[in-house]
């Protein structure tokens, strides 16, 4: 009882009627933020269907020459980090506090690894001069425009996904720092439950991302 | 508190799921489908986003407001694309000056 009270005086705030309610209250709240984030990224999901239906083609060239390994092997990197991230939510809900910086380690790690492989995948594009501007890869060709099209939505939607990952990771930091001071309980653990909903919504922008970019007309190599 | 815990095998079941679809899309994609190889990549594409929201992200355990907000924000962004896209792919049907 005594260490009930002292939950809920962490935790509840005053214009609540009990944590059930403040929970759904932050959920609802993330939630509408998730929500702004698919309007934003909705829009460039929306340019890119514009021009991949105006310019196929160009769009089929450029898109085979991601390796498509790489990128797959990254999609079951990120779902497995997904899958630790929940596996840390519930270890919250449980109260397991040991359990909890266990799984918010190995998801950190594994946002890590996904970061690196994109680096490195963004520094072979730089290589073969695949990046749109100055000396790219088709110049003189008839799909040089188009080609930088597909090259430059790629860096914008993976770049601002793996924006979204790195802020992911400085919020990962935070919740095991938080947790390692033993802050959450299975009364008070609504941080590890938002940043969770942040953590999957980043892989499911990644889960449409990779058919829609490393995908496209495959069999025509 | 009152918490939905699912169990550990309900989700290492979606992660398994989630992981095979990962390894069909990208098989699928060598195969020629045609016009429908992108109809294909999508479906599996939202059966995943389905499977991460509604079991990871406990839209399954939700209260009836925050669904009505999930779903309500998925239609808006069906507006964005839908309209957008019908302005667009109608533009060439009449010979609109300046288009």
């Amino acid at each position: 009882m005594a260490n009930e009270l002292h939950a809920e005086t962490l935790a509840l705030r005053e214009q609540f009627d009990d944590s059930a309610q403040q929970k759904d209250a932050s959920t609802l709240g993330m939630w509408i933020f998730l929500i702004t984030e698919i309007m934003f990224f909705g829009g460039m999901f929306l340019a890119y269907t514009i021009y991949r239906n105006a310019y196929p083609n160009a769009f089929a060239v450029a898109s085979s020459s991601l390796n498509e390994i790489i990128g797959a092997v990254n999609t079951a990197v990120l779902l497995c980090s997904s899958f630790t991230m929940v596996l840390a939510v519930r270890s919250a809900q449980l109260g397991q506090r040991k359990a909890l910086i266990i799984f918010l380690i190995l998801t950190l790690l594994l946002g890590m690894v996904f970061l690196g492989v994109k680096a490195y995948e963004w520094n072979q594009k730089f290589e073969e001069h695949h990046v749109p501007g100055a000396s790219f890869h088709l110049d003189g060709t008839p799909l040089q425009g188009q080609a930088q099209l597909f090259f430059s939505l790629y860096f914008c939607m993976t770049g601002l996904h793996a924006l979204h990952m790195v802020v992911g990771v400085g919020l990962l930091t935070f919740l095991i720092w938080k947790s390692y001071k033993g802050l959450y309980t299975a009364e008070y653990m609504t941080p590890v439950d938002m940043v969770g909903l942040y953590w999957h919504f980043v892989d499911i922008i990644w889960i449409f991302l990779f058919p829609l970019l490393y995908l496209i007309d495959r069999h025509l190599k | 508190m009152n918490h939905h815990v699912d169990a550990v095998k309900t989700y290492a079941i979606v992660w398994i799921v989630l992981l095979f679809a990962t390894g069909l899309t990208t098989v699928v994609a060598h195969v020629d489908l045609g016009a429908f190889s992108v109809v294909v990549a999508l479906a599996i594409a939202v059966a995943k986003m389905l499977l991460v929201a509604l079991f990871f992200m406990h839209i399954r355990h939700s209260t009836g407001l925050t669904k009505l907000v999930v779903v309500g924000g998925l239609l808006w962004l069906g507006i964005l694309l839908t309209f957008t896209l019908a302005d667009i792919w109608t533009r060439g049907w009449v010979g609109v000056p300046g288009r």
